[in-house]
């Protein structure tokens, strides 16, 4: 195998990781209540500076910033959920979709009054910026070390939403939000841990993404943030493996469009991705391992 | 246990419940009877907590404790023992018929009496034991009548609100819930309020009834004295007497 073929495979994993993190908050959030939220690529922008923040501060070791990132990234999902849709539950879908937008601007700008419109350098333990060489190839850790921390993430979540009694409740508001009710559930809790859980990946994406790309600013989350929507698409909406899953063919088609056409299509991956979208709406509206969805009275 | 006053309901613009009275003793069956569109399912959400109540009162009194229904969340009706099985069944198609049970105990945490209940629904419903890692969505009309019945059961419930137990199935299978009900409430004293259109069948069972007209009760009596009423008969219940 070339060296340039098994560089582009691990390009296509670590990018593919950083969209299946973020589609599977796009699909938890989603499944509770039946909102696409489109502020939810701006929580990777906040835990990129909420580590650097941590990383430049100096006090904090290294090994727990991933932690108190996810926290952050927790906490930040669940206190947009409270601020801007809780008053919304319930309404037509079109307004949800109009307050996600505006909550979406309105993180972005207040990023762009508190930390300024210049990219910053990302500061990333210099662990990560080592370098393996592996016969012809040269892998950065971060490489190794996104894909395999995203994998145990998605086993995680994939445990918790098949196994633990919130995670079976989380199933069941997904289904049938009254019968949910009727059991004791309380829909809040349930779309709190939603956002939450959406939040604190996210948030992790966000780490990484600055440790693969060196650079962020304010207003970094929103594109990444749809692209990871797409995969949700791709994979079917509903389920974490299959958001998951549709986050990696994202990943290594785009990583293969990149590297695979002639150089001067590079520019145009953002058209590819979108174009993939259009293509799979009008091919397999319920994604590649989603069931069809059964229209909601 | 239950005292409904003058219970007032509106959804939207319209007057769905124009002021029902009421009332439920411990260990009693109430039937609620009456034509499509009454407002008995109405009455039923409204008492689980699901819609607000615009005027009257629904008081509920378990072990003592008396609870304004307008004041208080729907989790907690359930975890004092006010517990609805919805028209439809309404089970969790995609989740399995225990992962369905479980959640019926959602509010308990004692993991050892959510086992003894799982068992018992099983031994109530053997059927349910033989699939209990099959989705429910893949259960007969009957299976799953059985499964909103023992998932309701697995929240101890003091009272139980049915809505229409015997919509969509098949005779026999109907005759097997309503034997099942009466059982539950003489063995176990589970007071019920049970809406059906099949008003027969659930006056049969019943200590009380009555008679649900355009979000009004036109009508109340012993269960039986309705039966035998012949202008109920006429009137409500199809004229098939």
């Amino acid at each position: 195998m070339s060296g340039y073929l098994l560089q582009q495979i691990v390009n296509g994993l670590t990018l593919g990781s950083l969209y299946a993190l973020v589609a599977i908050g796009f699909s938890l959030i989603y499944g509770v209540v039946r909102l696409v939220n489109f502020a939810h690529g701006d929580l990777m922008m906040i835990g990129a500076f909420l580590t650097l923040a941590l990383v430049a501060g100096g006090e904090v070791a290294w090994a727990i910033v991933p932690l108190i990132v996810m926290a952050g990234g927790f906490v930040a999902g669940g206190a947009i959920e409270r601020l801007a849709f809780k008053s919304i539950r319930g309404a037509p879908m079109i307004t949800g979709f109009i307050v996600t937008l505006s909550a979406s601007v309105a993180i972005q700008n207040l990023g762009l009054m508190i930390l300024g419109d210049q990219p910053r350098n990302f500061l990333f333990p210099s662990v990560f910026r080592e370098r393996l060489e592996i016969g012809p190839v040269s892998l950065g850790v971060i490489d190794l070390a996104i894909p395999a921390a995203t994998l145990l993430l998605v086993a995680a979540v994939v445990a918790f939403v098949q196994r633990t009694r919130l995670g079976i409740a989380m199933r069941a508001v997904s289904e049938n939000p009254l019968a949910a009710r009727l059991m004791g559930i309380s829909l809040d809790r349930a779309v709190l841990v939603a956002f939450g859980l959406g939040g604190a990946l996210a948030a992790v994406a966000g780490l990484f993404w600055g440790g693969k790309f060196g650079q962020i600013d304010p207003l970094m989350g929103f594109v990444p943030g749809l692209k990871a929507f797409v995969a949700t698409i791709i994979g079917g909406v509903g389920s974490v493996g299959g958001a998951a899953l549709g986050g990696y063919i994202l990943g290594f088609a785009e990583v293969a469009f990149v590297g695979f056409m002639p150089a001067e299509y590079a520019g145009y991956r953002d058209a590819f991705v979108f174009g993939l979208l259009i293509l799979i709406l009008l091919v397999r509206p319920q994604g590649l391992f989603g069931r069809e969805e059964e229209q909601r009275a | 246990m239950l005292r409904l006053e003058d219970l007032q309901v509106t959804r939207g613009r319209t007057e769905v419940l124009r002021g029902i009275s009421l009332s439920l003793e411990a260990g009693e069956i109430a039937a609620l009877v009456g034509a499509n569109g009454a407002g008995k399912t109405t009455t039923l959400m409204t008492l689980s907590g699901l819609l607000p109540i615009a005027g009257g009162s629904a008081r509920l009194t378990l072990d003592g404790r008396e609870l304004d229904i307008a004041r208080t969340a729907p989790d907690r009706l359930v975890a004092a023992g006010l517990v609805h099985c919805p028209e439809g069944r309404q089970v969790f198609a995609r989740l399995t018929v225990e992962e369905n049970l479980r959640l019926g105990a959602y509010l308990n945490r004692d993991d050892r009496r959510i086992r003894q209940l799982l068992d018992e629904a099983y031994a109530l419903f053997p059927v349910l034991g033989e699939r209990r890692d099959l989705s429910a969505g893949g259960l007969s009309g009957g299976e799953q009548m059985m499964l909103a019945v023992g998932r309701a059961l697995m929240a101890e419930p003091k009272l139980l609100l049915l809505d229409e137990p015997s919509l969509g199935l098949a005779p026999q299978i109907t005759e097997r819930i309503f034997d099942t009900l009466a059982e539950l409430n003489r063995e176990r004293g589970v007071a019920m309020l049970i809406v059906e259109q099949n008003a027969m069948l659930a006056l049969e069972i019943a200590h009380k009834g009555f008679v649900m007209e355009a979000g009004s009760i036109v009508l109340s009596g012993a269960g039986r004295e309705l039966l035998e009423d012949a202008s109920v008969v006429e009137a409500y219940l199809g004229g098939a007497g």
